[in-house]
């Protein structure tokens, strides 16, 4: 008998594809809705073919409200559904922000467990796709800062499927984030089965000695090559974790990591001021202040409105900016 | 629009019937349940008030003058049916199989006022408001994919109409053909707002005709066209026939709340003379007067039995002892997270040394 994985290669927005597919077909009660979802598979085809195999009962074309969609999967994730809410994008949820503030993030506090709401919202987020204006907000702190939603983020299609499945076996509720630059960029090698990556736990994408590099999401890339091209100039070598979920964050791998090198920089794309960076730096703080050989250093996206696209290469960090926080740390 | 919604009454003010649909159902027994079951919720709702008053709970919400609208409509439901209610509802609550004891808890900021009885769906009263309609169209698309013929009801006012929820919900259920009823009750003010400030229409009924679905208009203070009109909506909903905008059109005779000066905005010789004529107890009463089956003694021992079962709740609300401290760690996840896990286990050795 042969137990061999079978392995497809996939894009990260097919790896998502994938996981509702595969839990889909294991559970009746999952469900898919939200905006072009059905007939369209989604406008990033996040959902292609999902209705065709499942029907027009379980993947389910909305109206275009999203206050109703999250406060409505409330509801059936109150009387027995697992749904999968989309948002078109990130910067399309603030409609929704009230049900999910006030009732999917409270109502298992509230009514001390006697209402759940296992749901998982996905969304598309982030710059650097040329996307019109406010489709590429990143605004994931927003919601590590509301009690009792759990906020994930993968960078490729093995975590993306993992996560994502871990996330709708959640039995509360999960902001599941996209970056939309991530969806095409890479194919990964994905198992056909079902797997989970699970929730809390980030990822070393690379091992190093001189520092901790500690990002999320589209910035993994922006990361990873300020690593490669600064070991290669300098000879410094990086730490690299991709946190994978910003709601709890993976304190023992942070910890470890920075235990280790003595030094960290963390990068993402969102504002700096109360971005998750800052949570980062306290947790940092808290476990590992006497190991820090300099102080910790944030790369962030400016304090502005993500701008028009055809300035947004100037919002967004990239490899200089990292390469720049990395030597002034090392050489401080 | 105001003459396609017609106000509907079985019962006018003076206990008169003067629509005779339902009559062969208006029994005695039917009837005295509707008036023992308003007259229950009223008297609550004034211990509720006494109970504030004497620094016993904290801010409450009284509901009196739409009893009739919440026992009326709240009766119909059959176990397993779904309820969400507002923070005025207790009376629908109540009706429906609440604990007395849970809902002076609630007032108390009792987290355990939250939790409804082992099989009886009520949602926590929502506060945001219209948020609910949402999640009651929700409950009841997952009734009818479930195949039963269970449904749902939702309590709102008349300020909540002017919410995005509430056309997102009446959308919602009427696309998905949701079995939910939209149980409005139009107590002519949102806190201060009248109805003409909060809307140009002159009914909320007619806000049906823009989803496609059936919008009825009703006196909210008549418990017969109430009970038969929600009764009908139900049973519409049950077929398969998707869901209804219900008006119910009522008044409120005290404050928003205990916290709420009503005389800044509303002239109170109104209020006394509304309650004085469309009363829902006293048009109750004169019906059953008419039909020659209301005396004062029954009255009295009705009230001598809620009077125990009243103060049976307020003793056991007292006897519960102090709100359990460590339900505000525990339920927020099903596991709780490290920091959660973290802040609680500092906070429980704070505790342990106080002691």
């Amino acid at each position: 008998m042969s137990t061999a994985v079978r392995i497809q290669k996939l894009t990260m927005v097919q790896a998502i594809t994938d996981a509702m597919a595969t839990m889909m077909r294991e559970h009746d009660d999952v469900l898919v809705l939200g905006e072009d979802v059905g007939k369209n598979g989604g406008v990033f085809r996040a959902t292609d073919g999902l209705q065709a195999e499942f029907g027009e009962q379980r993947v389910i074309d909305t109206p275009l409200a999203e206050s109703g969609i999250i406060g409505t999967s409330i509801g059936l994730a109150m009387n027995g559904f697992r749904p999968i809410a989309e948002m078109q994008f990130l910067g399309f949820i603030y409609p929704a922000f009230n049900q999910i503030m006030t009732h999917a993030s409270r109502i298992r506090s509230r009514t001390l467990g006697h209402f759940t709401v296992p749901m998982v919202i996905r969304a598309p987020f982030g710059a650097g796709v040329r996307a019109p204006e406010i489709h590429s907000d990143s605004v994931e702190a927003l919601f590590t800062h509301m009690p009792g939603i759990k906020v994930v983020v993968p960078s490729n299609a093995y975590d993306a499927k993992g996560l994502l499945i871990a996330s709708i076996e959640d039995p509360d509720p999960v902001l599941f984030l996209e970056p939309m630059r991530c969806y095409r960029s890479h194919k990964l090698e994905v198992p056909e089965e079902k797997y989970k990556v699970e929730i809390g736990k980030g990822a070393r994408l690379q091992e190093g000695e001189d520092i901790s590099l500690i990002a999320w999401g589209a910035m993994m890339d922006v990361v990873k090559k300020a690593a490669k091209e600064i070991e290669e100039a300098e000879g410094i070598t990086c730490d690299v974790l991709d946190l994978l979920t910003l709601y709890p964050l993976d304190r023992n791998l942070i910890t470890e990591s920075v235990q280790k090198t003595g030094r960290a920089v963390i990068v993402h794309e969102a504002p700096g001021t109360g971005g998750v960076g800052n949570d980062v730096v306290s947790l940092i703080n808290d476990t590992s202040f006497l190991h820090l050989r300099a102080p910790i250093k944030r790369v962030t996206g400016h304090d502005t409105p993500v701008p028009m696209f055809a300035i947004e290469d100037h919002y967004l960090p990239d490899a200089e900016r990292v390469k720049q926080a990395i030597t002034d740390t090392v050489r401080f | 629009m105001e003459a396609q919604f017609p106000m509907k009454q079985i019962l006018n003010e003076d206990g008169v019937v003067v629509n005779s649909e339902f009559e062969n159902e208006m029994t005695e027994s039917l009837t005295k349940e509707l008036y023992i079951k308003m007259l229950r919720a009223r008297m609550f709702d004034r211990k509720g008030v006494n109970l504030q008053r004497q620094g016993r709970i904290g801010t409450y919400v009284p509901f009196e003058g739409q009893e009739a609208a919440q026992v009326g409509s709240s009766l119909v439901l059959k176990e397993g049916d779904w309820m969400f209610p507002t923070y005025r509802d207790h009376a629908a609550t109540l009706t429906y199989g609440h604990s007395a004891r849970n809902l002076f808890l609630y007032w108390k900021g009792y987290p355990i006022g939250c939790v409804p009885p082992e099989g009886k769906n009520i949602f926590p009263p929502a506060v945001p408001i219209a948020s609910q309609l949402l999640h009651a169209t929700g409950t009841a698309w997952a009734e009818k994919m479930k195949g039963t013929d269970r449904c749902s009801i939702v309590y709102f006012g008349d300020g909540a109409t002017s919410e995005g929820d509430f056309h997102e919900g009446l959308n919602f259920a009427s696309v998905f053909n949701a079995p939910v009823i939209f149980f409005n009750q139009n107590n002519g003010f949102a806190i201060s707002v009248p109805m003409e400030k909060q809307m140009k229409t002159k009914t909320i009924a007619q806000k049906a005709v823009a989803y496609d679905i059936p919008g009825v208009r009703i006196d909210g203070n008549d418990i017969f066209v109430v009970y038969f009109e929600t009764k009908k909506a139900m049973e519409h909903a049950r077929s398969g026939n998707g869901p209804t905008l219900i008006e119910a059109v009522t008044y409120r005779y005290g404050a928003h709340t205990t916290a709420d000066d009503p005389s800044k905005y509303r002239d109170q010789k109104e209020a006394k003379r509304r309650r004085e004529t469309t009363d829902p107890l006293l048009r109750l009463e004169r019906y059953m007067a008419n039909q020659g089956y209301f005396d004062e003694a029954w009255k009295t021992q009705v009230e001598e039995e809620i009077t125990k079962e009243i103060e049976q709740a307020v003793e056991d609300m007292e006897a519960f002892g102090p709100a359990e401290i460590t339900d505000m760690f525990t339920h927020v996840f099903h596991t709780p997270t490290w920091s959660i896990q973290e802040q609680f286990d500092s906070f429980q050795s704070r505790m342990k040394e106080e002691v």
